[in-house]
């Protein structure tokens, strides 16, 4: 139970971990893992409620197909094991702000709630239009080298210190 | 007959429990490594923290060598993603805008609401939502336009070099390795 109930483990651990889930996933399911379609199913999904059938005809929907799938659930279990993880550790903890945005911006929510909106909007977007996120082709697409994913990742990665260092220098104040 | 139909119904229900159960092994996993915290991912986009790095790359490697020995064996078929650079490189532009935004990605955002965090479930999940539905709205413009430029299909880097796989394998997890050790004798 010991190391179950630790808040953290090593980032290599994890990953060799992540790696060997990999492999399980490919011998029994003959699926890499991967997260985002389920979003974009869900959303089509929350959309045929209010606008009925005629949604699941639009080309997008047709090709992901409007239905709850292994992805979905596998979706659904990140969440139920972070947490049990989180329960386990005593790590968890209901919170509207995180702490490195509560020190740039304050904790009020609100600021918080919009600018998540707003970043969620550009990656659900960027994530159909690539065909991917990061565990399908950060992970899944990466291990097997394939040529989309090593693509998308450079591109995706490279974002990170321009677009964190505008972050940086705009937001936090360089700090 | 009956029976016929028990058997099918069998094996619908299983990739849907095989799915619950990796996603809880793997929730777990992303929780136990600090990445389900805008804090770690932010850390790594500032490049203060490079919890998300090692993680990544250790799980690539692991993967990398494992999923390529079983297709050697013949137990597994690679599944590549056909891509284009249209696709890839716009994409991938636009995912990474919003990653540095959000803080969160649609793996790791299922995680941070597992650990408590209200603005990835109320803001975060919502946006993702609609960014997904607008694609889909635009998704008949863009399919025989952009999203075709520059198309390369499900190639690999093996097939791309048309080399046996471990000619690109071992040197692609030699340097990753090597990446990783960098990265812990510079104290990062």
């Amino acid at each position: 139970m010991g190391l179950l109930t630790e808040v953290s483990w090593s980032p290599y651990a994890v990953g060799i971990a992540i790696g060997v889930l990999s492999w399980l996933s490919f011998l029994i399911l003959k699926k890499p893992l991967s997260c985002s379609t389920s979003f974009a199913s869900t959303s089509g999904m929350i959309e045929r409620l209010f606008r009925g059938k005629k949604v699941e005809q639009k080309p997008y929907y047709q090709r992901i197909g409007l239905k709850i799938d292994w992805q979905w659930m596998l979706v659904l279990g990140i969440t139920i094991g972070s947490l049990i993880s989180a329960l386990l550790s005593g790590d968890f903890a209901l919170k509207w702000v995180p702490a490195l945005w509560l020190l740039a911006f304050g904790d009020t929510p609100l600021l918080r709630l919009v600018v998540a909106t707003v970043g969620g909007i550009f990656m659900g977007f960027g994530a159909r239009w690539a065909d991917g996120c990061t565990s399908g082709h950060g992970i899944s697409g990466t291990l097997q080298l394939a040529v989309s994913s090593w693509i998308s990742d450079f591109l995706l990665h490279r974002r990170y210190p321009d677009g964190a260092a505008h972050f940086q220098s705009d937001w936090i104040g360089g700090g | 007959m009956s029976r016929k139909r028990i058997t099918a119904k069998e094996n619908n229900l299983s990739p849907l429990a095989w799915g619950l159960a990796f996603g809880i092994v793997f929730g777990f996993l992303l929780q136990k490594g600090g990445v389900t915290k805008y804090d770690v991912i932010l850390g790594q986009l500032l490049l203060t923290d490079f919890t998300v790095l090692k993680i990544i790359l250790s799980a690539v490697v692991t993967g990398m060598l494992g999923i390529y020995l079983m297709k050697s064996l013949g137990w597994v078929k690679l599944q590549p993603k056909s891509g284009s650079v249209g696709m890839n490189v716009i994409g991938g532009l636009i995912f990474g805008v919003g990653f540095a935004v959000l803080g969160y990605c649609p793996g790791t955002i299922a995680g941070a609401i597992g650990n408590g965090f209200l603005d990835a479930l109320v803001g975060g999940v919502i946006g993702i939502w609609i960014g997904a539905g607008l694609f889909a709205a635009m998704y008949p413009k863009l399919r025989n336009g952009i999203l075709t430029i520059g198309d390369y299909g499900d190639v690999t880097v093996p097939r791309l070099l048309k080399v046996n796989d471990w000619f690109v394998v071992i040197p692609a997890a030699t340097l990753i390795i090597i990446v990783l050790y960098w990265l812990e004798r510079a104290g990062l």
